[in-house]
């Protein structure tokens, strides 16, 4: 043996969830594993595998990038070509003042009407948006947290008025708040309230609209503030389970709806660990909603997810080399059997993607999908000593990161004090410390660094005339709806807010009558007042 | 002997919840001995100029990732003018495209540190600067 051959001089490599990987993985390192009951065949509990017995074969993963600027007229052109393009869904970005429930005239949305997102004022706005589209055949995601409910109900109305039964409306809204207090920021009211009006959506959709996906838990946030893969994991399930306690408490059973929960999960970082941390994922995840929640319907324990890349990998220098970047994490994706990719654009570093990028981004998933065999066939890298070791750790890290958690009281207290803010933005600071001291290698960046480089890539450009077209058309709409029955609606919808009643029917009077995302907004405001943010550090 | 502390406010304007950025350097400056008041998010200028005021701050830093940064910059620059308060360090930071960073100049921005800027490299400007200033005293 040569000198350099020991194994005490081999570098010791851990994994950014702590795990310490060896240079080499046999037998033995799974000698514990039992087929049946850890992994199981595709399509069956626990779900190691994949949630579908015959996963991509059957259909590829649904592709949906993140899109939308300016005013609804810019984006439905945007949807049409992305969907003459091949896209398979849509997936809608809204602009903040609209994610915070602002109207563009407000004061406080100056500057950022159109900006990062679609503004969208009243319902006339999100009928122009899918002009066109027949939002029967494709299925939406409503980028939109805590006013997640209205957004819901302009859709809704925005169906009826194409002659679509609720009943064939399919989609999904964020609407997870748990995480905008963690990350992302979008919160408007207190904890409890907004928690209360995810309830509501859920009950609301369980009878109504069977095909929605009423939230989408997003670990992919929280991941993007700095949390390790097994954090990004446990804190989306103890986000999950917070909701599931909320909606247990309306006399629903656990199968009436746990089907129609839905994963949003980032994927950066070390291939293996992605690839182990969705695996491990959906085992544990089958195992919490048959085990602790009792569920008899094994389409309930499936962990259905969109997972693409996560722009907290890509950087601002060298930024074509987030091309490559997107296309391995599109790779992870498909190797940890998503449903759903939305891959992060070249551009993601600088602001919302270009045409150009986006169509990359597209692309790039279909050459997986058709040219790279990775539909050949289910979960190729099961049995893999290394992979099935490593979900098994990662299923116990994130377990462990459960537990403290629940030792808090669950996430909903863990959220109110700071104390997720402050280990997520603690792990970010530790982990942006390894890179800038190179320990942590990131192309470009810490390694074959081009100092010349100082040119920017070609990028969306804001257009600032969005605001005041927006604002022109507020002030014709208010002249053109009936003023009395807006009143009528927006004092139900209070009325209902301060009791127990579930809001959504009157959300979708208030819709109907062209009240104003703004003017509903400010109901709530006033009933549920507004979250006071602790300083997590 | 009794060294007064650099005091910093990092403040995060308008409606941008991008905060990971924002608190990584509020750690990273406290640890190099700084005392770092971090806003919160959603705050206005005004509530940012008021703060800054209040707590007699030395430098001001804004984080912004919406793209909304120029004006935005503007406005605290214009403020901290009216309010007499040109004499703050401030420094902008986020998704700043190269060529904004003369532009914010222009407004009377100290200096940029946008994405991939080093912390140390941050520190030891605040250091020079601030420190700077009250050698002269």
């Amino acid at each position: 043996m040569k000198k350099s051959d020991k194994p005490e001089e081999i570098k010791e490599i851990s994994l950014e969830s702590g795990i310490k990987v060896k240079p080499v993985y046999g037998p033995e390192d799974i000698r514990d594993l039992n087929y049946e009951k850890d992994i199981g065949q595709p399509g069956e509990f626990p779900f190691t595998r994949g949630i579908h017995p015959l996963m991509y074969r059957k259909r590829p993963w649904t592709m949906r990038q993140y899109s939308g600027f300016g005013t609804a007229r810019e984006t439905n052109e945007r949807f049409k070509w992305l969907l003459d393009q091949g896209q398979t869904a849509l997936n809608v970005a809204f602009d903040l003042p609209t994610q915070l429930g602002l109207d563009s005239d407000d004061p406080f949305a100056e500057e950022e009407v159109g900006r990062v997102g679609m503004a969208i004022d009243s319902l006339k706005d999100l009928e122009e948006a899918f002009t066109g589209i027949p939002i029967d055949k494709i299925s939406t995601s409503l980028t939109i947290n805590p006013v997640a409910s209205v957004m819901l109900a302009m859709y809704l109305v925005v169906a009826e008025k194409q002659g679509i039964p609720w009943e064939d409306v399919r989609g999904t809204t964020q609407n997870d708040i748990l995480k905008e207090y963690i990350g992302r920021g979008t919160w408007i009211f207190p904890i409890e309230p907004s928690i209360k009006l995810i309830g509501d959506m859920v009950e609301f959709c369980s009878k109504n609209v069977p095909k929605f996906n009423p939230f989408s838990v997003c670990g992919y946030h929280i991941r993007e503030s700095g949390a390790t893969p097994v954090q990004e994991m446990a804190y989306a399930f103890e986000i999950a389970i917070a909701y599931i306690q909320e909606v247990l408490n309306r006399e629903l059973n656990i199968d009436d709806f746990a089907g129609r929960i839905a994963f949003n999960f980032d994927i950066h970082g070390n291939l293996w660990e992605q690839v182990a941390k969705f695996r491990a994922g959906r085992r544990l995840w089958a195992k919490i909603i048959k085990e602790r929640f009792g569920s008899q319907n094994p389409r309930s324990m499936t962990l259905r997810m969109i997972a693409g890349g996560g722009g907290g990998g890509l950087t601002i220098q060298q930024p074509e080399n987030n091309i490559v970047r997107g296309a391995y994490y599109a790779l992870i994706s498909a190797l940890s059997g998503t449903q759903t990719m939305a891959l992060c654009s070249y551009d993601e570093a600088y602001t919302i993607p270009s045409k150009k990028a986006a169509l990359i981004s597209l692309r790039t998933m279909q050459i997986l999908a058709d040219e790279m065999g990775l539909r050949d066939t289910v979960d190729p890298l099961a049995g893999s000593y290394y992979i099935e070791w490593l979900t098994g750790e990662m299923e116990k890290k994130i377990v462990e990161c459960m537990k403290k958690v629940e030792e808090m009281g669950g996430m909903i207290k863990a959220v109110e004090s700071g104390y997720i803010q402050g280990e997520v933005s603690r792990q970010a600071y530790i982990q942006e410390k390894k890179i800038q001291s190179g320990e942590t290698t990131k192309i470009g960046v810490n390694k074959y660094v081009m100092e010349e480089e100082k040119a920017d890539v070609e990028i969306h450009q804001f257009n600032p005339e969005v605001a005041e077209q927006q604002k022109k058309k507020l002030i014709e709409l208010k002249t053109q709806r009936n003023e009395n029955e807006v009143k009528d609606a927006l004092l139900g919808l209070k009325k209902a807010a301060q009791t127990d009643e579930n809001v959504m029917p009157h959300i979708l009077k208030a819709v109907k009558s062209y009240a104003t995302l703004g003017e509903i907004t400010r109901v709530f405001k006033e009933v549920f007042g507004e979250f006071k943010e602790p300083i997590g550090l | 002997m009794g060294e007064k502390r650099i005091r910093v406010l990092i403040a995060k304007p308008g409606l941008d919840g991008h905060d990971k950025g924002a608190k990584v350097v509020v750690h990273a400056l406290k640890e190099a001995g700084m005392e770092v008041l971090y806003t919160g998010l959603h705050k206005t200028i005004d509530e940012i100029v008021n703060t800054a005021l209040e707590e007699d701050v030395d430098v001001i830093g804004l984080s912004v990732y919406s793209g909304a940064h120029l004006p935005l910059s503007k406005k605290l620059m214009e403020q901290l003018k009216e309010k007499k308060l040109t004499d703050k360090l401030v420094l902008v930071g986020g998704n700043i495209p190269q060529r904004d960073v003369k532009v914010l100049k222009g407004y009377g921005v100290t200096e940029v540190f946008p994405v991939g800027a080093k912390l140390d490299e941050i520190i030891e400007f605040i250091k020079r600067r601030v420190g700077g200033q009250n050698e002269k005293i």
